[in-house]
């Protein structure tokens, strides 16, 4: 393993998830050489790794009926022609992995391309970087982005594991691939997904969009990170006491989340027929590890059940897309995947595993390309700076608590009586906390609280904006949608951050 | 949350602590792995997954270490459970473990159906 290291190269793609990697791929194909830096490993780090994502997959003849479907209820912001574009990348570039990974076949003998396995989906594209000449630099976080005096961004800094040591990428463009962030939920794969993205684009002038949905839960045991919620579609749920309780249909989320606050929630799985029990193993092979290590059989025992957050993973907000290549409105700057706002094709609800997985796929693919094409234009590989700024350079001083930092963020951001039924006094008050926070965290090295400090700050802002109920966001205060919020939510800066709605929508 | 390696089962390729993507483990040549930062486990089983040895062990419980008892575990039969079922590596061989993820979307439409 290399240390500390300095390499130029024409795209430099920052995250190895799912969106990152189809984004190496689209730079690569566009004729850049391209360098992938991952905090983690490419192949384990990351929400697509650790669970199972399906793709919004519609055939062409069906694609009119599932765009009118989804724009019937998603809160109406939205816009048809970024879905159209999704629908038809993600269509026509998944099924060429096929020499790379194993699709399986129905009954029928038909390929199942729409739905892949997570770790198997992540081996088989870092093969296909491998195969491609991707310099992939794996346990090398990035900390900040490098910009030239004319405000391109032209690289990133960042410090190699293990030892610590400093590595810098110069480059004639960057995608942005991070992920959005659960807050460290344990929600599964999600420990490194800490916003890093949202702060760095911010630091260079991005704005982002969609930030006030993030009131996204996914079930799992108690305790656990298994947020795999298929077998609980035939969950049966009790209290304390025994007693059976009203949870069911589409969403359980809000009818669960009011439950947990009453007190301990139990479920047991007693419902699901015995085929689908036997195939379990083989459709989610992690779901019953919690389960077989405790000795607690799910389909005749009670277990203590919770909701962990998916804050921006399986919410919307990110970094706002300016244009068809997913530029973020900076130059030599792109975004893919949950670092993107999603709320210009999902709308005001979550855009689920689908929606996102055939996102991460197309904008990796747009982005790449686009930063290629940008990085083609420019011939300059130098001389840019560092431009990050919180949680970058430590000024001694008193020390900073940083799991009380990291518990107030939470606070705000996961409890259910704050971040899921909200209130404009109570998501005032968690701002007021959090802009405390920040200005703590300004001579600090702590830059990942740093990064989900200022998402959550930007999340508050936005939510505090948006005084009306719409899609996944419900204000208690305002329990109605309000015509005149039927546009999308931006908001900006750093120390002083300022949210505002969009003038009119925007097309693509 | 990392529980425990079999040091007797473990062949010290390394390959936990390549691809543990919160960097759990540190490598030692020649020697099993370290468990250096186990306050930093995610619980992703990822690890279980990348070895080849079935020698690593992660406990359900993501917020503490349990105390799972490695010989106990061991004849238990629960070691490389995860690879097994992925049909990872030699468990590919054989169609035992067929990669049955896209039956999810049926499961949820009988789920719904049941429900109505």
């Amino acid at each position: 393993m290399r240390a500390g290291f300095s390499i130029t190269t024409d795209v430099l793609v920052i995250g190895g998830g799912m969106a990152g990697a189809w984004a190496a791929i689209g730079a690569r194909r566009a004729g850049a050489s391209v360098v992938l830096v991952e905090k983690g490993w490419l192949g384990t780090s990351g929400v697509t790794a650790t669970a199972g994502p399906g793709h919004w997959w519609v055939a062409p003849a069906d694609r009119p009926a599932a765009i009118a479907k989804r724009l019937a209820q998603s809160g109406g912001l939205n816009d048809p022609v970024w879905m159209e574009r999704i629908l038809e990348t993600t269509w026509e570039i998944l099924p060429t992995l096929s020499d790379v990974y194993d699709f399986s076949r129905d009954e029928q003998g038909q390929p199942r391309y729409r739905a892949l396995r997570g770790p198997e989906y992540m081996r088989a594209l870092r093969r296909r970087l491998e195969q491609i000449g991707v310099t992939i630099i794996d346990h090398a976080p990035a900390q900040e982005l490098l910009r030239h005096a004319d405000g391109s961004i032209g690289g990133a800094r960042g410090i190699r594991h293990p030892g610590g040591t400093d590595w810098q990428v110069e480059s004639g463009a960057v995608v942005l691939a991070t992920g959005g962030t659960s807050f460290r939920s344990h929600l599964l794969g999600s420990h490194n997904n800490t916003g890093d993205g949202y702060l760095m684009a911010a630091e260079a002038g991005a704005q982002l969009s969609g930030m006030e949905f993030t009131s996204v839960y996914c079930i799992a045991p108690a305790r656990t990170t298994l947020t795999r919620s298929m077998s609980f579609a035939f969950a049966t749920y009790y209290d304390e006491a025994g007693q059976v309780l009203p949870i069911g249909g589409p969403d359980i989320t809000r009818p669960l989340a009011a439950a947990l606050l009453r007190g301990p929630v139990f479920a047991d799985l007693a419902r699901t027929p015995a085929d689908i029990r036997a195939q379990v193993p083989t459709i989610s092979p992690n779901f019953l590890l919690p389960f077989r290590r405790w000795g607690i059989d799910p389909y005749t025992r009670k277990f203590e059940v919770t909701l962990h957050g998916e804050g921006t993973i399986r919410g919307i907000g990110g970094i706002a897309v300016e244009d068809r290549d997913c530029g973020a409105g900076v130059p030599g700057l792109f975004v893919a995947g949950d670092a993107a706002t999603r709320d210009q094709f999902a709308g005001a609800i979550s855009g689920g595993g689908n929606i996102n997985s055939a996102w991460a796929l197309s904008s990796g693919q747009w982005a790449g390309a686009g930063a290629a094409r940008f990085a083609a234009r420019s011939t300059r590989r130098s001389g840019a700076r560092g431009i990050g700024g919180t949680g970058l350079h430590p000024v001694g001083g008193p020390q900073i608590d940083a799991p009380a930092i990291l518990a107030q963020v939470q606070d705000a951001m996961l409890s259910y009586d704050k971040a899921l039924f909200r209130d404009g006094v109570r998501l005032r008050a968690s701002l007021a906390v959090l802009d405390q926070a920040w200005s703590e965290l300004a001579g600090s090295d702590l830059r990942e609280l740093a990064a989900m400090t200022a998402s959550a700050r930007w999340s508050l802002l936005a939510s505090i904006t948006r005084a009306e109920s719409r899609g996944i966001h419900q204000r208690e205060d305002h329990s109605q949608p309000d015509p005149a919020l039927a546009r999308r939510i931006r908001v900006h800066g750093l120390d002083r951050p300022i949210a505002a709605p969009e003038p009119e929508r925007q097309a693509a | 949350m990392i529980e425990f390696i079999l040091s007797d089962a473990c062949n010290a390729c390394g390959t936990c602590a390549e691809v543990c993507p919160t960097g759990v483990f540190d490598a030692v040549p020649g020697q099993p792995p370290v468990i250096a930062r186990a306050g930093d486990c995610q619980t992703c089983f990822m690890c279980e997954l990348y070895c080849q040895q079935d020698a690593i062990f992660v406990g359900p419980d993501a917020e503490r270490i349990e105390g799972f008892d490695a010989q106990t575990t061991r004849i238990s039969g629960l070691m490389g459970e995860m690879r097994r079922h992925h049909g990872w590596d030699e468990w590919a061989l054989g169609g035992h473990y067929p990669n049955q993820h896209w039956r999810m979307e049926d499961v949820f439409a009988r789920a719904r159906a049941a429900a109505e």
